[in-house]
């Protein structure tokens, strides 16, 4: 089976964030924690991106957005729901716009609980988010596998 | 004749591999200079091998095709130059290539893409002159475009085409996507066009142009080898210690600057080629 633990690219995604988890998930960018040496990049494009991290609720408004930035990402994703807000819906939670976590819309995979999230948090999510993308693509291929080998006792 | 094939072949074989090790120092060096930790050196390989297991989603079918025609031409430049042919020949195949690269972006009809492509036509205006004086600063020094002949004079060229030399290394940040010049796509997290040209590659399309990139750095980087070697083998040491300090000159360059302007990159671009690579040509011109 491929390792393609050593490469995870990150998509930051802000929902209805006060923006302190953002700045947080920036921090684990900045000199002090690095996520770079992990291989972790932040980047813009969900076509490229391995990892879907929200930070905030969802809202009404938003909510078309994330589901859409989900889908274009291509097999093996992982979700990694950043801060309470994300989590449950946080202090936002009974406001009349708000939905609530990121899982109302989407599956999500690693919750990283905090308000706001502290870097050391976000990295070990993010970490627990690269084992599962490796299972995730363990699994595909296995599935294929057997759906092969079927298909050739079959014929 | 049997050095140039097996130059040739050594070149189709490895230089994704020296490529793809000379990006992995470069984003190390980078890290380092940001007073980080960074990378493994090895970390392109693995985005590549990432990048191949991925689900391949792409907006238009005719995106693969086009973008392996890229790489193809981009490894036929290098082939070209490393058996010892027509330097001119190799530039012009490298703009088709560059062309390429272009269609495969327009296609996908994606605003983000395609203002990126327009501005990776911008570059190639911006580079192409210095690069075809180049050629021709080597054949007025020369008196041929052969590279195998300009490569087995007995003296560098580097003594007669100084001005030359800065121009292209000049243009090189500009062909190696570095910052101040990295106006079509970056190779830093966000920008203001997301990816630009790249922004609707994903997966296996990604990692072909990721590839053909590294193609094409070690052909650049065989240029600027061939103003420091001469017919003597020491000059080969040469000819890489300098590829070594320029390299590392342009991930100083990108680190220790911000991006600028399209119309910017244009005037300055063209302002070095024709102050340095022109009075050059000129002097040249006169001693001759």
């Amino acid at each position: 089976m491929a390792n393609i633990k050593k490469s995870p690219w990150v998509l930051h995604y802000d929902g209805s964030s006060c923006n302190g988890c953002d700045i947080e998930v920036l921090a684990c960018l900045t000199p002090v924690y690095d996520a770079e040496r992990l291989g972790i990049i932040n980047t813009g494009d969900p076509m490229q991106a391995d990892i879907f991290l929200i930070t905030g609720g969802i809202n009404s408004q938003n909510e078309e957005t994330v589901r859409q930035l989900y889908e274009q990402m291509p097999r093996p994703k992982v979700v990694v729901a950043v801060g309470v807000c994300a989590c449950t819906g946080g202090v936002f939670k009974d406001c009349y716009n708000i939905k609530g976590g990121v899982d109302t819309v989407i599956p999500v995979d690693v919750y990283v609980p905090g308000c706001a999230a502290r870097p050391q948090a976000i990295i070990d999510g993010l970490a627990q988010g690269i084992e599962i993308f490796q299972e995730r693509l363990d699994e595909h291929r296995a599935k294929k596998k057997n759906e092969k080998s079927a298909k050739g006792v079959s014929a | 004749m049997k050095t140039g094939i097996i130059l040739m072949i050594a070149y189709v074989l490895l230089a994704p591999f020296i490529g793809g090790f000379l990006e992995g120092l470069d984003r190390k060096i980078s890290a380092r200079m940001q007073r980080r930790v960074g990378p493994p050196v090895l970390q392109p390989f693995y985005d590549v091998k990432k990048l191949l297991n991925k689900q391949t989603i792409s907006v238009m079918t005719a995106q693969t095709f086009l973008l392996i025609t890229y790489m193809v031409l981009m490894v036929l430049t290098g082939a070209m130059f490393f058996y010892g042919t027509d330097i001119l020949m190799c530039f012009f195949v490298m703009s088709t290539a560059a062309t390429f690269l272009y269609f495969a972006s327009v296609v996908t009809s994606s605003p983000y893409s395609s203002i990126g492509a327009q501005r990776e036509l911008i570059q190639m205006m911006a580079y192409e002159p210095a690069v075809l004086l180049t050629c021709v600063g080597f054949y007025l020094a020369a008196g041929t475009f052969n590279v195998s002949e300009i490569a087995s004079h007995d003296m560098s060229y580097i003594l007669q085409l100084p001005g030359f030399f800065i121009a292209f290394v000049f243009i090189l940040t500009i062909k190696m996507r570095k910052s101040p010049f990295d106006v079509s796509t970056s190779h830093h997290a966000h920008q203001e066009l997301i990816k630009g040209i790249t922004t609707e590659m994903g997966s296996k399309n990604l990692a072909i142009f990721q590839i053909t990139e590294w193609y094409e750095n070690v052909f650049v980087m065989g240029v600027v080898g061939l103003f420091f070697i001469n017919s003597s083998i020491t000059s080969i040491i040469g000819a890489i210690a300098a590829i070594l300090v320029v390299y590392f000159l342009e991930v100083l360059i990108d680190n220790s600057s911000a991006r600028v302007k399209w119309a910017d990159m244009l005037k300055i671009s063209w302002i070095v080629t024709l102050f340095s690579a022109g009075v050059n040509l000129i002097i040249l011109m006169i001693i001759r």
